[in-house]
């Protein structure tokens, strides 16, 4: 299993330097850095500063150049903010996984009652009523979702209601000038966790319904039934149990996808995370903001299909790796 | 000297008899058939002529008269998300045929060659998959410019990777199947083998996935305005109506919200439950009754 992994992460650091060497070279083809000073017209100070940031060099010696201060813990600076990279970085990546765990543990929960209720409900008003939602929930753009929320789960209720505040927040994850408490926080969290998380709910319960039809319909079902299991039992410890393997696999998986939806997310909610920095630094050409942003999402990615593929060993053992 | 031959028909028997028993199927494209007549139409159905504006009007809600309200120079809304529709839709039916051809190609030479040119090509793919592909679509918008052609070109070379792996799976499948070996020992080339005994086999798969890439299309491009790679003004398509919408949550004139997103619902769950419609009728065995995942975005 440990040599398995070891291989797979191995096999996957080409990947990484490639993809993280084209978008260098990309960013630095498409913005000129000096773009600001060109406006001064100073020739002299053009060439100092070209000299300074070692503009001079080739592409491939600039890129050595990052990566052996990435590899060494020296990030660099940004050239939007003169700040330094690496707490950028990480402050960023603090919120956003605080925004990801939540939507991963209400996606999972969320798509297993769904999914579940609507197998053991099979063919009935209620299921088809979710399974049109599900159809909905895929064809929905986030954005428009999330703004959809903010004006009737936030601010139409407020003008209704004449509140002051409104009951869900839909700036930031935490109200500015207190301290977070876990009522503030779950009052910022309702609507992105929804936004992040609609298209994932509706794939998830699909597939959970799927697989727990798979598990009702099997022998041993028919057997733990027929000994007289309670029903309920029936559903959880006997079909969910054998359900749940793919359904991991899915989820991990699919968390991956989560990154692409937190830059929508994070900009309808104005949220400082990973989603921001990135469309941030995009527009301002900072290469050294988007390549470490690159290679922590590509790693998380990376790391997210390894763990999908262990856990469905771990819970399926036929399937197991050598 | 001509001879006529009746047309070969790759679809399978029955095969309409199949997709008109799916209610939902037959019920979406009978709303793309009249989404597409008036929006390509719109010059005839429109209410209002293209950007006629009402100044004195101004943005009024819906009414008798404005089916869908007016926007803030008093143009009529249901006119303008109409003509909008036009580059929309074709932006998406473009980059769904582009990519998928695109997909198609690389994915069934991948996959019948295999040997070192299967490995290049499954490399590639995994670079596509590590980047969020909504990060690299921005990346590449800032820097072709965001017009529809860099916007048909950059998401077609960025669609292509799904349907590439779906159809090298298949084609890895087929490569062993005795019918190929036949074809090769009759002398067949590669190519031959490829587009006259491969490619017939993949149709099902094929139109499928042009069904969910023109949904995914759509989303992505209206993705893309909202977060300002997309189409630009004065040029409108429904994801930048929507974008430029998107400031006026709280004020009397959020109606301009609702009905591009509507558009956009409409026609992508329409898309899909056409695109589930071809899957069961080509593949009676797949009928599962789940809604096709979206692409990656």
């Amino acid at each position: 299993m440990l040599r398995f992994a070891v291989r797979r992460l191995l096999y996957s650091l080409p990947v990484l330097l490639v993809g993280s060497f084209l978008l260098f070279w990309a960013v630095r083809t498409v913005f000129d850095p000096l773009l600001k000073l060109r406006q001064v017209r100073d020739p002299e100070l053009i060439a100092r500063e070209t000299e300074r940031l070692g503009l001079n060099d080739g592409i491939f010696t600039q890129y050595w150049r990052w990566l052996s201060g990435f590899m060494s813990g020296d990030w660099g600076v940004s050239s939007r903010t003169s700040g330094s990279v690496r707490p950028m970085i990480g402050s960023a990546l603090t919120v956003t996984l605080e925004l990801l765990v939540w939507g991963v543990v209400f996606a999972t929960l969320a798509a297993v009652l769904i999914g579940v209720w609507s197998a053991v409900r099979q063919y009935s008003f209620s299921d088809h009523a979710l399974t049109g939602l599900a159809y909905v929930g895929l064809a929905l753009p986030a954005f428009w979702f999330g703004l959809i929320l903010i004006q009737f789960l936030a601010v139409w209720p407020q003008q209704a209601l004449g509140w002051d505040k409104p009951l869900f927040f839909f700036i930031g994850l935490s109200s500015p000038g207190q301290d977070p408490t876990f009522v503030d926080t779950a009052r910022h969290m309702v609507l992105p966790v929804l936004t992040l998380t609609v298209g994932l709910v509706a794939v998830w319960s699909r597939f959970t319904r799927a697989s727990m039809l798979d598990a009702l319909s099997s022998d041993y079902v028919r057997t733990a039934r027929a000994k007289g299991v309670p029903p309920r039992r029936v559903v959880v410890n006997h079909a969910l149990r054998n359900a749940w393997g793919p359904l991991v696999t899915v989820v991990a998986l699919d968390s991956a996808l989560l990154i692409g939806g937190l830059l929508v997310t994070e900009q309808v909610f104005s949220i400082p995370g990973m989603g921001r920095l990135f469309l941030d630094s995009l527009l301002a050409g900072d290469v050294f903001v988007l390549l470490p942003w690159m290679v922590i999402t590509g790693a998380a990615v990376i790391i997210l299909n390894l763990v999908a593929d262990i856990t469905y060993g771990v819970l399926d053992p036929r399937v197991r790796v050598a | 000297m001509t001879v006529s031959t009746p047309a070969p028909t790759r679809a399978r028997p029955g095969f309409w008899r199949r997709f008109s028993r799916h209610r939902l199927a037959v019920l979406g494209a009978l709303t793309l058939v009249l989404l597409a007549i008036a929006c390509f139409g719109a010059a005839f159905v429109a209410p209002f002529p293209a950007d006629q504006q009402d100044l004195l009007l101004g943005p009024i809600p819906p009414s008798a008269q404005h089916w869908l309200g007016t926007d803030e120079l008093g143009r009529d809304y249901l006119s303008e998300i109409l003509y909008a529709g036009q580059l929309s839709l074709t932006l998406a039916i473009a980059i769904a045929l582009i990519s998928t051809a695109i997909g198609v190609f690389v994915g069934a030479v991948a996959g019948y060659m295999g040997g070192w040119i299967d490995d290049v090509f499954m490399r590639i793919t995994d670079l596509f998959l590590i980047v969020p592909a909504i990060a690299l679509l921005a990346l590449a918008l800032q820097g072709l410019g965001p017009s529809p052609v860099s916007i048909i070109i950059v998401l077609s070379l960025i669609g292509w990777t799904y349907i590439a792996r779906v159809v090298r799976g298949q084609v890895v499948s087929l490569r062993e199947r005795e019918f190929i070996d036949a074809a090769r020992v009759i002398g067949a080339t590669h190519r031959q083998v490829l587009t006259r005994h491969i490619l017939p086999n993949l149709s099902g798969v094929i139109a499928v996935n042009v069904a969910l890439a023109v949904a995914g299309a759509i989303i992505v491009e209206s993705t893309l305005s909202f977060l300002g790679f997309g189409v630009q003004p004065p040029q409108s398509s429904w994801g930048n109506m929507l974008s430029q919408a998107s400031g006026l949550i709280g004020t009397p004139k959020v109606y301009l919200l609702y009905f591009p997103g509507l558009f956009i619902l409409i026609t992508v769950l329409a898309v899909n439950f056409v695109g589930d419609g071809l899957r069961d009728a080509m593949d009676p065995r797949s009928g599962t009754g789940t809604p096709s995942r979206r692409r990656r975005t």
